[in-house]
């Protein structure tokens, strides 16, 4: 095996080698979108109940996804969660911005939903968003749907 | 008659131990040995490279087949089971995890092990039984620096390499029976794949296991050529001394490195 | 303690004394006491597991004795550091018992190897060199050959040629004789005796091959069992009437070493008494 040939078949190994470890990064891999790195910004929200709300779940707006949850906490003092996000630097917020747990699908991973309001003045790196709304708890919902079934019952009953 | 030998079994128990301590405390002084060693293998990198051809390039048809077919395999496999909860979508999302994560790492590494690893102690083992390695010390250069040190950064250098290879063919071979050969839905098959796959937490990690192992088994193989007796049989079984323990390391560190790794997910 | 850059010409190249060594316990030499005179081809002589490729290992410093000194050129090799050994072995050439030639390398990588790693000469100084000593080995037309492709006498003449290449004060052949041919035998013999007395080396043979060995050496130390029995000329050595020369110059089957390995009498084995 001359020289320049095994040269030749090392190079081709290592670009090859190089070149699947790119693939998996961008291609398989999501550091093509947003990460939790270092162009983002923290905000914060505090929810009754997260539900099945997962760190590194996504924070999405109109349906797009717009930064990731980082941390989820329990607050002492209120005595709810308080949910730490890292939202790109490109997208800004307005104050009265509602952040709401929601379900991709029917049985889908849980997601954090942010609805802009009208407010002029933005939410900055570290504010906490005041209006939020907690996951749905199935219990919950069916615990309810069978007490508004029962009343209704009552009342068409009188 | 039974207590007798029950007595000589511990003893020899005990023997083993002791022996096999020794060994260890020898293969680790091997190691630092080698890495310190290194310089003359990456000045002169022409060694490295020469030594890459025999471990990377020529194990490259057993992995990039090996990858193809577990891809495969984990397509079939894991579209029959995503398929009872209705979540075929989700069959890109299994392929790449478990091979991004585990079976890339893994297999590749145990692969390498028993096509490099023993062509790598038999190489060893021979020159030392046909005193190539004392010719070359009577020569005045140091055969750990000339021969083993670069076999060394080879190998290290082509397992994470290899793994990457072994993955990208396993993502392909779960695409090609999933998507073209089964039907799931191509869009989703990528997407999910994407936001379920994340760069530091997975493809890193993964990254970081073969490296790993590639110092773990090429250590391995190269230090029971070494130490191997200089006779065909003493070659023969340290090749599969090689292969056993290179195995049973890959399997224990990877166990140390995903429970390290994987905690909080 | 370097090497002296300006060795005086001392007679004996090297002297040991009162040397011993054991491998695990087990004695392999005691009191060895030897000169090797410069210049001289020294045939070390004794049956296998004598102790005689130990002492080529203890004159490189590959081993140290457990008593006792070795002298190369008035310098203590046990004394020396690892950068000591390394300067003293690169003035030394072995050639070993199968050839050792480095099989992933050909003829002439084998040859060129010592020149390539120890000096700063140029290609085409090297391969000049090379093709020289190739030549005086008779193997110049075979320097593209791999070592696999090499009869057994070839490889021991190729090894030769890598043993020479930088032109060493002294020489040692481990078993050089072992496995070959007559024609082979005869073209080692004259290659050793032309290469000692040419490059004004000094030449160390260990052997078992007697006959061989009388004809080519100047003087012959004649080892067993870890010590020095008889040591002389060839011509000494022919005319000696020690019973132990005696049996292994001449070959004798049954002597002061005994033919049957230690064992019952027969007549008890065969169970007749």
């Amino acid at each position: 095996m001359e020289r320049s040939k095994l040269d030749l078949w090392v190079g081709l190994f290592v670009c090859a080698g190089i070149a699947a470890l790119l693939i998996l990064a961008l291609k398989v891999g999501n550091m093509g979108s947003v990460g939790i790195g270092s162009d983002s910004y923290k905000l914060y929200a505090n929810f009754d109940n997260v539900g099945g709300l997962k760190p590194r779940a996504p924070v999405k707006s109109a349906g797009v996804v717009v930064g990731r949850v980082a941390r989820i906490a329990f607050d002492n003092e209120r005595f709810n969660a308080r949910v730490e996000m890292s939202i790109d630097n490109d997208f800004k917020f307005p104050k009265d911005t509602n952040a709401s747990i929601l379900t991709s699908g029917l049985l889908g991973e849980q997601y954090i939903g942010l609805d802009a309001g009208g407010d002029t003045a933005n939410l900055a790196n570290g504010d906490t968003i005041k209006l939020t709304q907690s996951a749905v708890v199935l219990e919950k919902l069916i615990g309810q749907f069978l007490y508004s079934k029962a009343a209704e019952g009552d009342n068409s009953k009188k | 008659m039974l207590n007798r030998s029950a007595f000589l079994n511990i003893r020899g128990l005990g023997h083993h131990t002791v022996d096999g301590v020794w060994r260890l405390g020898y293969a680790l002084r091997f190691f630092g040995i080698t890495v310190a060693s290194s310089a003359t293998a990456f000045r002169r990198f022409r060694l490295i490279v020469r030594e890459l051809y025999f471990t990377g390039v020529l194990s490259l048809i057993i992995i990039l087949v090996s990858g193809l077919f577990v891809g495969m395999v984990l397509g079939l496999q894991g579209y029959h089971t995503l398929q009872t909860y209705g979540s075929e979508s989700a069959l890109g999302v299994l392929v790449a995890l478990s091979l991004v994560r585990e079976l890339g790492p893994v297999v590749a590494a145990l692969l390498f092990a028993s096509r490099a690893g023993s062509a790598m102690t038999a190489e060893i083992g021979l020159m030392k039984a046909t005193e190539q390695l004392a010719a070359m010390e009577m020569m005045a250069v140091d055969p750990i620096a000339r021969v083993i040190a670069p076999r060394f950064w080879a190998g290290v250098i082509s397992m994470p390499l290899l793994a990457a290879l072994f993955s990208a063919m396993g993502i392909f071979g779960g695409y090609l029976v999933g998507v073209v050969l089964i039907g799931v839905d191509e869009g989703s098959f990528w997407s999910q794949m994407q936001a379920a796959v994340d760069v530091r937490q997975d493809v890193l990690n993964g990254v970081i296991k073969s490296f790993v192992f590639g110092v773990a088994v090429t250590w391995i193989a190269l230090f029971e050529g070494y130490d191997a007796p200089p006779t065909a049989e003493g070659v023969s079984g340290a090749t599969t001394r090689t292969v056993v323990t290179s195995s049973l390391a890959i399997l224990g560190l990877d166990f140390l490195l995903t429970s390290f790794m994987f905690r909080g997910i | 303690m370097a090497l002296p850059e300006r060795a005086v010409a001392q007679e004996n190249l090297i002297e040991i004394s009162d040397l011993s060594f054991a491998y695990d316990r087990r004695p392999v030499l005691s009191g060895i006491n030897m000169v090797i005179p410069r210049g001289k081809v020294v045939a070390i002589l004794g049956v296998s597991g004598s102790g005689k490729t130990t002492l080529l290992r203890l004159i490189a410093g590959v081993v140290k004795p457990s008593r006792g000194e070795v002298k190369v050129g008035g310098v203590r090799v046990n004394e020396l550091d690892a950068e000591g050994i390394y300067k003293l072995r690169r003035r030394m050439g072995m050639l070993f018992q199968f050839g050792a030639l480095f099989t992933d390398l050909t003829v002439f990588d084998n040859v060129a190897f010592q020149m390539r790693e120890h000096t700063a000469l140029d290609d085409r100084m090297i391969r000049d060199l090379v093709l020289m000593k190739l030549h005086a080995v008779g193997l110049r037309g075979a320097q593209r050959l791999m070592p696999s492709e090499l009869s057994g006498g070839m490889a021991r003449r190729v090894a030769l040629a890598r043993a020479i290449a930088l032109d060493p004060m002294l020489i040692m052949y481990d078993e050089p004789f072992t496995g070959l041919d007559p024609i082979s035998l005869g073209v080692i013999s004259n290659l050793i005796r032309k290469f000692n007395d040419a490059l004004g080396a000094t030449s160390i043979v260990v052997t078992h091959d007697v006959q061989e060995a009388l004809e080519l050496v100047d003087y012959v130390y004649y080892v067993s069992e870890g010590r020095i029995v008889a040591q002389g000329t060839p011509d000494e050595m022919r005319a000696s009437a020690d019973p132990l020369v005696r049996q292994f110059v001449y070959g004798e089957q049954d002597g002061p070493v005994p033919f049957q390995y230690p064992s019952r009498e027969f007549a008890r084995d065969l169970r007749l008494s």
